[in-house]
């Protein structure tokens, strides 16, 4: 067991440990945040390396979980991992910790862009990868690979050539397995995506919620 | 008869407060030539100078991470290639490490020297290119067209071992895509011994010349403080004074029998980053020369690995155990235990981050790709401002990113 | 056109300094020769453009090492790399700046057809926005497969009856 998790869950009762084999990891309660990461960087680890989020489908709960790594600028290849679960499935919110590291900006704007978290305290939340006024949150698991069909950002352009964002033609792929213990069945590879192509008519599917902004 | 004429004295009225001016906003991008691939700056100015500066990004994002949740860990390869597309031999490896870190499987050492040999002459053919599109922005077109002749030598190499000229997918998980050929090695030397004094002529192009010196000492300045709070790393973040190199702090691929230096700047501007690049370039010479002289023999894949690297051609049309396995890896990709890796390795762009969920299988349940290039750029809100236009110039080529693995 | 051997053919004492030739051949033989691409260079394929205009292949040679950033300064305008959604209304809207005759040339497998990229972010082939007169296949093409585009470029161009549009249009 690492010094700095038994001093972290010494600080902090709450965090529990979160199974890893490679670095020192930590659950924390979403409330705590703040003040494990703030409690992390003045103890030394002051890089934030990375800040992501993972989508455990819907159905799940908790649904969506925020992953933090931060390592020691005085000793690169010690890092720290801390997670925490968002409290809700529907309308995710974590606090922002903008205020302990500027370059946390950027990541925080993609994990609204890719998964619709809103960060309570950022000064700036928009989208940063998609276009403003995409209405999906992509890496939702239950947006599909191909996309879903949507006007193009510009106006005047879509007017001179009548183009618009349409859902790629999968032809039936990805032709993959899927991720996780399945049975043999089931394991079998089969086209993984239910998009359609351009010949078949799209099959009749629930309209995913668009997003209000 | 002609009437005297004098100029209104402009400067005291604007310092009066009586000149009316407004500022402009200009975009920059995202076509543009000196900014490095599809990246837009929305910019304010007063003049010349630059009040606000909003970097867009988006302009090439392809979509990596969801199609990483659909492809099996081989099938992902290729897009690991086209990240940092000016080392795809890098992106490469940093990602056959991290998924073996998940498997904990250990490569044998012939695999980690020729990862590692490619990996530096992927550092030397990027950096090459850094300096090549630095100095064409500032104005250098020889040193552009000198550079791009030394990468064509690297890309002669880079072909005849992988197929490909860059876009290499070279690695596979647990191995390579095939063992070196005959002579390479031998050729990868005869490259280093012509390639430093060509350096040292590219690099005397730039080094003292004054009206480089002028555009980038004293420009961009990064301190320590600022490169650690937004995540630089890299040649971007040494340059400012951090003395980061994952290389030497946690050795991967057997980087620790190799002896070389890490050069570090002071002032952190312009002219410290591109010294600090044009002496890694130096460093990885050295780790080349000392790479090849060690290269081992021995298997060039974990022969172990059954569910997890292919067995050898000949064993799959001859018997039908390897062609079973085979079949298996193919339609449903390398098996992975369950759980979650992060792994960085040290880019040339920077430090390039894996962080992959599985929930077993051959197909990881969630990728991210920690790319050096977005954390760098994180900084130019704060950088760009109060300098002129064409410092924006000098301070974008000296950062050196690359908007394939920026965007992804 | 004038072979190098005048003996045979024109002769300066028997016609004079005027070379007699049909419109169309001069007007596309002036186009082929002085192609100023305008690069579109997006991703990886860019990098294999720059190759191509560097000293090994030597785009120059065709008369195209012109590669200013300026649409209205250019007559052919390549592609290289991904076009995403978020990117091909700047696409189109930097063809359409570009002034008459202008081509297009795709290059690379995510110009033609969107490449292996066939997510929610990526358009599915240049083509959907712009029109194509030569799609170029790699990933990313050889500097040679470019040049041969440039080739094929300069062979349809050949074709074209450029004196009949010039006075129509």
């Amino acid at each position: 067991m690492s010094e700095v998790l038994t001093a972290l869950k010494a600080k902090f009762p709450q965090a529990t440990d979160r199974p890893s084999s490679d670095h020192p990891a930590v659950n924390v309660p979403i409330g705590e945040l703040v003040a494990v990461l703030g409690h992390l960087r003045d103890t030394g680890y002051d890089l934030l390396m990375d800040m992501t989020a993972i989508d455990w489908a819907e159905g799940a709960s908790p649904r969506f979980t925020v992953v933090y790594h931060v390592m020691r600028s005085t000793k690169g290849g010690d890092y720290v991992r801390v997670a925490a679960n968002c409290a809700s499935a529907t309308d995710p919110v974590v606090p922002s910790v903008v205020s302990l590291w500027p370059g946390a900006d950027w990541h925080e704007r993609e994990c609204y862009d890719m998964f619709g978290i809103k960060f309570e305290g950022h000064p700036d939340l928009r989208r940063i990868l998609m276009w403003d006024g995409y209405p999906y949150f992509p890496l939702r698991k239950e947006f599909p690979l191909a996309g879903i069909e949507t006007p193009l950002p510009d106006a005047e352009i879509t007017a001179e050539t009548g183009a618009k964002v349409i859902a790629a033609p999968m032809q039936g792929g990805p032709f993959v397995a899927s991720p996780g213990e399945v049975n043999l069945t089931d394991a079998e590879p089969r086209a993984k995506d239910e998009s359609w192509s351009d010949r078949r008519p799209q099959p009749g599917q629930e309209p995913l919620k668009q997003v209000k902004e | 008869m002609a009437t005297e004429f004098s100029f209104p004295d402009t400067a005291a009225k604007n310092a009066a407060g009586e000149f009316e001016t407004e500022k402009m906003s200009l975009s920059m991008g995202p076509s543009h030539p000196s900014t490095h691939g599809v990246l837009r700056l929305q910019m304010e100015l007063d003049g010349e100078i630059l009040t606000k500066c909003d970097p867009i990004l988006g302009y090439l994002h392809r979509g990596d991470e969801k199609i990483a949740e659909n492809m099996t860990y081989n099938q992902f390869v290729p897009y690991t290639d086209r990240l940092d597309y000016l080392a795809p031999l890098a992106n490469n490896m940093a990602y056959a490490i991290a998924v073996e870190r998940l498997a904990k499987l250990e490569v044998p050492a012939r695999c980690q020297a020729i990862r590692a040999i490619t990996a530096e002459m992927a550092r030397i053919s990027s950096h090459l290119m850094g300096l090549g599109a630095f100095g064409i922005d500032t104005g250098a077109w020889t040193v552009f067209m000198y550079c791009f002749t030394e990468r064509e030598k690297l890309y002669k190499l880079f072909e005849e071992l992988t197929g490909a000229r860059f876009t290499t997918s070279y690695t596979r998980i647990g191995g390579l895509q095939r063992d070196v050929p005959e002579g390479w090695t031998a050729r990868v030397n005869a490259f280093c011994d012509q390639f430093l004094p060509i350096l040292d002529e590219i690099l005397a192009l730039l080094t003292r010349n004054k009206i480089f010196m002028d555009r980038t000492v004293d420009v961009g300045i990064i301190s320590k403080a600022d490169a650690i709070a937004y995540g630089l790393t890299g040649p971007n973040a040494r340059g400012s004074g951090v003395t980061i190199d994952l290389r030497k702090d946690k050795p991967y691929s057997g980087y620790e029998q190799y002896e070389f230096d890490v050069p570090v700047g002071t002032k952190g501007d312009c002219y410290d980053r591109y010294l600090v690049r044009g002496e890694e370039m130096k460093q990885s010479v050295r780790i080349l020369k000392q790479a090849i002289a060690k290269f081992p023999g021995g298997p060039w894949y974990a022969t172990d690995a059954k569910r997890i690297f292919g067995p050898p051609k000949e064993k799959v049309m001859s018997s039908m155990e390897e062609l079973i396995q085979n079949f298996m890896l193919v339609t449903e990709g390398p098996q992975m235990p369950a759980g979650e890796v992060y792994f960085e390795a040290e880019n040339p762009k920077g430090i390039l981050g894996f962080y992959i969920v599985s929930k077993g299988g051959g197909v990881p349940y969630r990728m991210k790709i920690r790319s050096p290039s977005f954390c760098n750029l994180s900084i130019l809100p704060k950088l760009c401002v109060g300098n002129l236009v064409s410092d924006v110039v000098s301070i974008l080529g000296s950062l050196d990113f690359v908007m394939g693995e920026c965007d992804r | 056109m004038v072979s190098s051997n005048t003996e045979l053919g024109y002769n300066t004492k028997v016609e004079g300094e005027v070379m007699v030739s049909r419109a169309d051949a001069v007007i596309n033989w002036i186009r082929n020769n002085s192609m100023w691409p305008m690069p579109m260079g997006l991703a990886c394929c860019a990098i294999e453009l720059m190759a191509t205009a560097s000293s090994r292949f030597d785009i120059a040679r065709f008369g195209a090492e012109v590669m200013r950033f300026s649409p209205r300064q250019s007559d052919c305008m390549i592609v290289a790399g991904t076009v995403t959604y978020k990117m091909a209304p700047h696409v189109r809207r930097i063809y359409d700046q570009m002034a008459a005759p202008k081509w297009v040339i795709a290059m690379g497998a995510c110009a033609s057809s969107g490449g292996m990229y066939r997510s929610y972010a990526t358009l599915q082939g240049v083509d959907r926005i712009v029109p194509v007169d030569v799609y170029v296949s790699g990933c990313p093409p050889r500097p040679e497969a470019l040049l041969d585009a440039l080739m094929k470029l300069q062979a349809k161009v050949k074709r074209e009856p450029s004196s009949k549009r010039l006075l129509s249009a």
